[in-house]
């Protein structure tokens, strides 16, 4: 019998088109932390990534997060990290991996929110182009 | 196509309004666990999915109408009822699954 627990994961040309589709504010639960973290797996597959926010997911990357007094990493400035990745990975024709930041112009507004308020660069995308863009992934994972 | 599940109840959650203003038309949306509340006729969260029938096919989990003593009470026209086999053949039929929480 084969060992499964040492064979590795051959993902020599494998590609999908991922959505994370982050749908709740931080802190609250443990949703938004986990889809970082599957976002952050993927970028170390190689693969493509569309990073979403809506509904209150949009709060995930409001700039000035303070949570020294609730005893819990601030995880937002790992989106700025992301956002450096998303540059390189841009720039550098040897990678073949498409990232975006993309928020939902619907929830943002209603939110009393704008681009600037958010600590990384972002496409504002209204639902229908949000829509569109969800019916052609491979996988999407939301929470 | 896409399979959209949707698990929570109208009443607490906005997973189905968020759904249901994300998934293309066409698309397929289950129903599962509290999510059945949804599928419900008579109640004041009904045109949620009833105003929208034109643009989903919409699908309940029977098992989860049954567990929550729901069976005695009409489902909005055009839902249809599926038991575990149906939601499998529903996963396989399509090209992904959208799991709304």
């Amino acid at each position: 019998m084969a060992d499964d627990s040492r064979r590795e994961f051959d993902t020599e040309g494998v590609k999908k088109r991922f959505m994370f589709v982050n749908r709740r504010a931080p802190y609250g639960s443990i949703y938004a932390l986990e889809i970082l973290e599957m976002v952050l797996i993927s970028a170390a597959f190689e693969q493509h990534a569309a990073i979403v926010f809506i509904d209150d997911g949009v709060f995930q990357i409001k700039k000035g997060q303070d949570t020294e007094a609730l005893g819990m990493k601030n995880f937002s400035p790992t989106y700025r990290v992301i956002e450096m990745e998303k540059h390189d990975a841009d720039e550098d024709e040897d990678i073949d991996m498409v990232w975006r930041i993309i928020v939902e112009r619907e929830s943002m507004e209603a939110r009393g929110l704008d681009a600037d308020d958010l600590i990384v660069g972002v496409e504002v995308m209204a639902a229908q182009d949000l829509s569109a863009l969800m019916a052609e992934q491979d996988v999407v994972l939301g929470g | 196509m896409m399979l959209h599940t949707v698990n929570k109840s109208p009443f607490e959650r906005n997973a189905l309004e968020s759904c249901l203003r994300l998934a293309a038309s066409g698309c397929a949306v289950l129903l599962i666990e509290d999510g059945v509340i949804a599928a419900l006729a008579g109640t004041s969260q009904s045109d949620t999915i009833g105003g929208r029938m034109g643009d989903f096919k919409f699908y309940v989990l029977g098992p989860d109408i049954d567990a929550r003593g729901l069976a005695d009470k009409p489902l909005i026209d055009g839902v249809k009822v599926v038991d575990y086999g149906g939601f499998v053949d529903l996963v396989a039929e399509h090209d992904a699954v959208n799991a709304w929480l």
